[in-house]
């Protein structure tokens, strides 16, 4: 064995949708832990912050949580990262688990290196994989705008966290009647101490599923030629339960907001089918979106680059081409299922 | 307001990049190096917040003698003061170290707010400015899209999953921002002329108070290789007229892909 002494659990962060529902990052870390904590006989311990989220540990159970720790407290019902570092840094302190697990997400991002900072864990973020090699913890992960991937290992002692990227684990299979063992957590913050403050959130009407949890994306480039033809997308990703986004050139244009963008300065999505239409495929654009599983291009042009990496190509005009797929999607979904 | 900027020199995105043959890293020769991306961002913010309620920007980096070329470029851009945290002791730290060689080099200075990019672009890390607050033990916000300063406050916007988050945050605080917070702006022929001649702080780590091995702690994590992506086998251009090629599409999606 390793100089580890260090108890053999792992631990994963719960993202959750105010407490009503689990994050389906949730679900993936949930299985990533499993397959961890399995090999070295520990523990997979789901950690909950909120308010009004007990109700989250049933499922939690389900997907393979042996042991819940819930800190439910009115000063936890929205994320700040004075309050969730001030309840989360002792707990790790305390429990010393073999590795935390938590999701590349907006307050995941936000609170991930804080607390590696105030704990001194090591920290690797943006992780495609996370593995036991030889005994020691080593993390995959996408850098250099996708043209290396980087291995990293953690030190044989100490915390661990590692930030998981959306989309790309498997997760853990529902096990029904399957439970865990509830723990509530005192939490001790005093509201005062928190210097962030959050106004409003402002939903964003359109995003029915998240970028980076979407199985199906269909994503405009500058081929769309204005805000008008994003129209044509929209119902695209109706008929296929899909998730719009764009390049880089329609969000620079005021086309669409920038949270549509995909690639080096957007997101990064890994879905199972990402449908590219009048995107040319620059590398700043396939760094957010070549880890998808399949890939179909609708360019006219066939020397773009986006057929390079394509699985299906379509040479031809995007404003035929997509509401002819969209009406043979429609079919295929009216039709009985055989 | 005095704002402080913190800056990394990054190769350039376009660029190819060949992994050096020890796998620990990417050979640097023949590559461009730039200002990281987002920082411009940061420093294109700072200049507006002198702008409008008066103060200084300093921009501060701690790197390799080529990266005093991104203080170059901010102060081009038009900040006020350069410091060039150099030493053979940072090449070993990790990103909490480096995290915490900033904090000792902006603890000293006047700093109302200490503004990072969401990330750097090289290795994506986003790691040392929320590490950064931590160790300056103030406030933070992080990947903002837009900040508007108030009396000891900042309201700040940031994208979270499926909504635009309003965040009030006490001042100082360290906020990392987004790309679609400004625009940057050109360095003027006036500004790099300025740029030349403006007096570069150089520190070492001892400079700070930090022993050179000490500055990062005990290794928390190591690069054990790099390794080029796997290769994407590029598939079939599907022939015929749209509407038959649109057939065949949905027919290989629900067949072959099985994700219809
Ligand atoms: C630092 C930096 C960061 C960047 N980050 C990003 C990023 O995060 N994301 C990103 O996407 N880009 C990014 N870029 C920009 C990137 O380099 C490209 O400019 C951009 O991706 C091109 O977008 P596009 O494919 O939509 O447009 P274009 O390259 O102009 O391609 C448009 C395509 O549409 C096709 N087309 C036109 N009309 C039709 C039609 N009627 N039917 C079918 N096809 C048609 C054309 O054949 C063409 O291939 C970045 C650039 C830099 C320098």
């Amino acid at each position: 064995m390793t100089a580890d002494s260090a108890p053999r659990d792992v631990w994963v962060l719960v993202d959750h949708a105010d407490g009503r529902s689990v994050r389906k990052i949730t679900y993936e870390l949930l299985g990533q832990a499993q397959a961890l904590a399995g090999a070295a006989g520990g523990r997979v311990v789901a950690a909950a912050l909120g308010a009004g989220i007990g109700g989250l540990a049933g499922d939690l159970g389900v997907h393979g949580a042996d042991r819940v720790m819930l800190a439910d407290a009115p000063v936890l019902e929205r994320y700040t990262t004075d309050a969730y570092a001030a309840v989360l840094a002792p707990l790790l302190e305390e429990a010393r688990p073999r590795l935390l697990l938590m999701g590349s997400t907006a307050w995941g991002r936000d609170l991930a290196p804080r607390i590696a900072a105030r704990t001194g864990a090591g920290i690797v973020t943006d992780c495609s994989a996370v593995e036991i090699e030889d005994g020691r913890i080593v993390a995959t992960r996408p850098v250099m705008t996708r043209k290396a991937i980087a291995r990293v290992a953690f030190a044989a002692d100490g915390l661990r966290i590692a930030v998981v990227l959306p989309n790309v684990l498997p997760p853990a299979p529902a096990v029904p009647g399957r439970t865990a063992e509830t723990v509530a957590v005192p939490v001790t913050v005093d509201p005062g101490a928190v210097r962030t403050r959050v106004v409003e959130i402002r939903p964003l009407a359109r995003e029915t599923v998240p970028l980076t949890e979407a199985d199906i994306i269909v994503a405009g480039g500058r081929g769309l030629k204005g805000p008008e033809h994003f129209a044509l997308l929209d119902e695209l990703a109706g008929a296929l339960g899909a998730a719009v986004g764009s390049s880089r050139p329609p969000v620079d244009s005021g086309w669409v907001p920038h949270d549509y963008e995909i690639g080096q300065t957007g997101k990064t999505v890994n879905p199972q089918l990402y449908i590219a239409c009048g995107i040319s495929g620059a590398p700043q654009h396939q760094a957010g979106m070549s880890g998808a599983r399949w890939i179909v291009a609708i360019n006219r042009d066939p020397q773009a680059p986006i057929f390079q990496i394509a699985s299906y190509g379509l040479v031809g005009d995007l404003f035929q081409i997509v509401p002819l797929l969209t009406a043979a999607v429609r079919r295929l979904k009216a039709a009985p299922q055989g | 307001m005095h704002v402080v900027v913190c800056v990394k020199h990054v190769p350039d995105t376009e660029a190819p990049i060949r992994i050096r043959g020890d796998g620990r890293g990417v050979e640097e020769s023949g590559l461009n190096f730039v200002m990281n991306y987002y920082d411009e961002h940061a420093v294109e913010e700072g200049l507006r917040i002198k702008e409008r309620a008066g103060g200084s920007v300093t921009v501060i980096t701690a790197g390799p003698a080529r990266a005093v070329e991104a203080l170059r470029a901010a102060l081009a851009m038009g900040a006020d003061h350069a410091i060039h945290v150099q030493d053979p002791g940072l090449e070993a730290l990790d990103h909490l170290g480096i995290a915490r060689v900033l904090a000792a080099a902006i603890a000293p200075l006047p700093h109302d707010l200490v503004l990072c990019g969401k990330l750097a672009t090289d290795d994506n890390a986003s790691i040392v400015g929320p590490a950064l607050a931590e160790y300056l033990g103030l406030p933070q916000a992080t990947a903002v899209t837009a900040l508007e300063l108030g009396e000891g406050r900042a309201t700040a916007h940031r994208e979270v999953e499926g909504a635009v988050e309003v965040l009030e945050v006490t001042l100082p605080a360290v906020v990392t921002v987004e790309r679609n917070i400004n625009e940057p702006r050109y360095p003027s022929l006036p500004g790099i002329m300025k740029a030349k001649r403006t007096p570069i702080t150089a520190k070492a780590l001892a400079d700070l108070g930090l022993a050179p091995d000490a500055a990062g702690g005990p290794h928390r994590v190591e690069l054990v290789g790099l390794t080029p992506p796997p290769r994407r086998q590029p598939g079939r251009v599907i022939p015929g007229e749209p509407d038959a090629a649109v057939r065949e599409l949905v027919r290989l999606l629900r067949e072959e892909a099985k994700v219809l």
